[in-house]
């Protein structure tokens, strides 16, 4: 939660492009953990997912009473690390500051955050718009802990008590909070996968942990009130809150009545947003200094901070360097293990080969079985490429092998070399002549098509290859067995 | 409601006696060490004088703790104290006052008066407090003990219960100068877990030589509302320093004006924030769990809290409230300023600065019925808070049988030169 931030509004003098409610005004609040070893202020690991309730806490991240916080300085190095990505202006001077509301989650009755001096502000994180490439600017970027987290036993009508597990008081949350630059859904989406990506490639992120990462977005219609809409934990809840809630308010609009500016929960089962009934739970957070904490001397630290590449900067480098299209290298860096995994890859003589098996064929096998680039063995896959470029499979073949490949790796079963699949199933590219009596075959049993393509029409022929490639389930390359065909057809048999 | 009284303890010094051993031998073996109940003790109840974290046993010891144990100190108990510290009588403890052993009608002065009323009794030899605005140095001066409100910064507070974090400070408390340096010593040793607090441990110099110490006299510490019989015991023991080659110098201390303002806005802001943790839901009597949170929150806080630790909790929240924390607490912080600029100032030309702990001596319990008189006896002690300067007070006689405390100011981190004037009048005086 912010708290300088003006209504949004479009800046003045934009021309409305159609009617006014086609647009709408989008502006996010991410919250990022960090992937620190230890816990901001003390030193209880982070690495809590997999055990018990309670078991990764002690006096401080507890908030025990005499208990005190103390700095974890290498949050600070990822957090600016962060600013100096997303090109803020980092303060010379950054401060704590105590923002104080009662929460059963909440073990201090405040939360150590950031508010008159961030860690940085006024940066920019470029995307692709709905209408080309897009620059969002970022307001303010500033560190923070997380409270913990409260688990409701008994149903959500009738819950029955709610229990607190700390394991994940006190994490390092980095909140990124933008302008009220986005103009739909998608585009909020796109901004979180850019952020995604970037902190990934600084190596302060790991966007594959649950729950580690949280938007509130503030999203109005220009000319009404705005809405914040909180609670959206996924990359997905994202554009699918805002979507829902744009055509609330649109809905609202058309029926005459005015849209309420207030807070609404994202329901991510259910797909909707909730009204939060903001009036009377209106906070007044009664900021001020921490003063268990010293401020933060932050300029010339982040100085001294050299970036890693950068997603943008690996693209141009991919481009230059493999010779691959510009639609490649983007799809390639927009994830940092996919880059990795295409890196590896790259050796294998073909570089444009091997985007596009890595960046279209993989990355849709893998979206087909929610499996990650990371469990896909790298050998394997290299020794696919082979195959396909020594040209001993056809690219449907070579597919086949894949995803064969690809199931056992869901299965957890051993993996199968490629060749050795390949050998399984006979896959293995033949020379076209073998087919000939297949051809032959499919000349005496598709006698009409056969009168079409000698009647003049040549689209018949691809429909005679393709029963052939289907008869020879694609081991044979389909130019060849054109070549075969029509040799056969103008040898007049039949 | 006084536990101590039924267990041979008349002066209701303690709040919980507890035998807890020493881990080692070292400078404190043999030695009885008490412990303000605001100071975290793993596995023996600390209830900071509040009915509020009545059960509450702490999992872990503070530093401080750490330190003396360590040097072979042996803590006899938890001593009583004004509830979190809020208050200068120890009247306002949760568990009945303390006692001044010089006339058990009287306060012992607060908040750390279980402190001073264990070692002016004997039941102790030595004894943390801490010190917010007064805490240990006026409960010192009425019981007749020298106690030393370090530098901010040089004694750790890790395991010290918060009331007014940027004010506070663990500090020794003994019969003489030079038990209380020796505490002083121990309990100084660096802790990264406070990150307010430098590497800078006190090495003690109590050689008594003061000559050409100058030593500034602010008029303000001798102004309305100072008792003159108090005054003039001051005045005497100035004399003495003086006797001992100190010069002193009158001076002015205008910031001191608006000091209590400043320091009781701060001091609720910090607390109201601080004591917000006390909600029910980990420690303390427990909330009616099939109540709304805020509805369980409120009702055990009201229940639990003491009437001037409410006060001030409303106080601080008004204080720090959207639109009038630029009127509060930011104008506190401004003056705040000005008192850390004023000593600064003085320092540039005294190395000392010297006047009465407190206006009065200790009064009767139960005398001070309104909050707000009960505030203004702070108006000499809280201005070392708000600068984080060293100051110390040390007995300078008795007016009708009742002692008085001399108060000693230095430099930031110049404890040792603050200590070794303390050392210098007291040798000056029994000999």
């Amino acid at each position: 939660m912010t708290a300088i931030r003006g209504q949004a509004q479009p800046a003045a003098g934009l021309k409305a492009s159609g009617t006014e409610s086609d647009t709408v005004i989008i502006g996010l609040e991410v919250h990022c953990q960090l992937n620190t070893e230890s816990k901001l202020f003390c030193g209880c690991s982070t690495d809590y997912r997999n055990d018990p309730p309670n078991t990764h806490v002690c006096p401080t991240c507890l908030g025990l009473p005499g208990s005190l916080p103390s700095m974890n300085r290498r949050a600070v190095e990822y957090a600016l690390r962060v600013a100096k990505a997303l090109n803020c202006q980092v303060a010379e001077e950054a401060e704590f500051a105590r923002k104080n509301y009662f929460y059963p989650d909440l073990p201090k009755g405040f939360q150590i955050t950031m508010y008159n001096l961030p860690l940085a502000e006024g940066g920019y994180l470029d995307i692709e718009g709905e209408e080309g490439e897009k620059r969002v600017r970022i307001t303010r970027i500033h560190l923070e802990e997380d409270p913990g987290r409260l688990v409701h036993m008994g149903t959500p009508d009738r819950p029955r008590y709610t229990l607190v597990d700390y394991n994940r008081s006190g994490i390092p949350l980095i909140e990124i909070v933008t302008e009220p630059d986005l103009r739909s859904p998608k585009e909020a989406r796109r901004l979180l996968n850019g952020l995604r990506t970037t902190l990934e490639y600084l190596g302060v992120f790991d966007g594959d942990r649950e729950g580690s990462l949280r938007v509130d977005a503030n999203i109005s219609i220009p000319g009404s009130e705005r809405v914040e809409v909180k609670n959206i934990s996924s990359y997905k809840g994202v554009e699918k809150a805002l979507t829902y809630e744009m055509t609330r308010q649109r809905n609202v609009i058309r029926r005459g009545q005015k849209v309420e500016r207030e807070t609404r929960h994202f329901v991510e089962a259910r797909g909707v947003t909730t009204s939060a009934r903001s009036k009377e739970q209106e906070h007044d957070y009664r900021y001020f200094t921490e003063p268990d904490l010293r401020p933060l001397q932050v300029r010339g630290w982040v100085e001294g901070i050299v970036l890693p590449e950068l997603p943008a900067a690996r693209r141009d480098r991919f481009m230059a360097q493999y010779g691959i299209s510009p639609d490649h290298a983007r799809t390639l860096c927009g994830e940092l293990r996919l880059a990795e995994f295409f890196e590896e890859m790259a050796p294998c003589g073909n570089p444009p080969l091997a985007a596009t098996w890595v960046a279209d064929t993989l990355q849709g096998e893998l979206n087909y079985r929610e499996m990650e680039i990371g469990k896909v063995p790298p050998a394997h896959f290299r020794e696919l490429l082979d195959l396909l470029q020594r040209r001993e499979l056809t690219d449907k073949a070579a597919v086949e092998v894949l995803r064969q490949m690809l199931d056992q790796c869901v299965a957890g079963e051993t993996v199968e070399t490629p060749a050795q699949i390949m050998e399984k199933n006979t896959l293995g590219k033949t020379a076209g002549d073998a087919f000939t009596p297949v051809v032959r075959e499919v000349i005496a049993e598709c006698g009409d098509a056969v009168r079409d393509y000698r009647a003049g029409k040549g689209e018949a022929l691809n429909f005679l290859v393709g029963q052939v490639m289907k008869r020879t389930r694609g081991r044979a390359d389909p130019k060849e067995l054109t070549r075969i065909l029509k040799e056969e057809l103008a040898r007049g048999g039949t | 409601m006084a536990r101590g009284e039924t267990a041979g303890d008349p002066l209701n010094a303690f709040i919980t006696l507890a035998e807890i051993p020493p881990r080692g031998p070292g400078r404190l073996s043999g030695i009885t060490v008490a412990v303000k109940d605001n100071i975290s003790t793993r596995g023996v109840e600390t209830t900071c004088g509040s009915r509020i974290l009545s059960g509450y046993v702490p999992p872990y010891d503070a530093h401080v703790v750490d330190l003396i144990r360590n040097e072979g100190a042996l803590i006899p108990g938890k001593t009583n104290m004004d509830e979190f510290g809020m208050g200068s009588s120890t009247e306002n403890s949760g568990f009945g006052p303390a006692r001044n052993p010089r006339d058990p009608e009287r306060v012992t002065g607060g908040s750390s008066g279980g402190s001073a009323a264990a070692v002016a009794s004997g039941m102790a030899r030595m004894a943390l407090g801490s010190d917010t605005g007064g805490s240990i140095r006026c409960p010192a001066a009425f019981c007749g003990i020298v106690g030393l409100k370090p530098t901010y910064g040089r004694v750790s507070r890790y395991g010290l219960v918060a009331y007014a974090n940027s004010l506070e400070q663990i500090g020794p408390m003994a019969a003489n100068v030079s038990d209380c340096s020796l505490l002083m010593e121990v309990i100084s040793r660096y802790d990264p877990r406070d990150s307010t607090m430098k590497d800078r441990p006190y090495l003690p110099r109590l050689n008594g030589d003061i000559k050409g110490m100058r030593i500034g006299i602010p008029a303000e510490f001798f102004g309305k509302g100072v008792d003159p019989a108090v005054t003039d015991r001051v005045r005497k023991a100035i004399g003495v320093l003086e006797g001992l080659g100190a010069v002193s110098v009158e001076c002015a201390m205008p910031s001191m004006e608006y000091a209590l303002a400043a320091y009781y806005v701060t001091c609720t802001s910090e607390a109201s924030s601080n004591l917000a943790r006390f909600d029910g839901v980990r420690y303390g009597p427990s909330p009616d769990i099939r109540k709304p949170w805020h509805e369980a929150f409120q009702e055990m806080r009201m229940q639990h809290f003491g009437p001037e630790v409410r006060r001030r909790i409303l106080i601080g929240t008004f204080a720090l409230s959207a639109g009038y924390y630029g009127k509060y607490y930011g104008k506190a912080q401004v003056a705040r300023q000005h008192v850390r600029e004023d000593y600064a100032r003085l320092f540039r030309d005294v190395d000392l600065l010297a006047g009465p702990t407190m206006p009065t001596v200790a009064w009767k319990i139960g005398a001070k019925s309104d909050p707000l008189s009960m505030y203004l006896a702070d108006i000499l002690t809280v201005p070392a808070n708000l600068a984080g300067v060293p100051a110390v007070s040390v007995p300078c006689g008795s007016v009708e049988g009742l002692p008085v405390g001399l108060q000693l100011t230095g430099r930031p981190f110049e404890d040792e030169q603050v200590m070794n004037a303390a050392f210098a009048y007291e040798q000056a005086v029994k000999a």
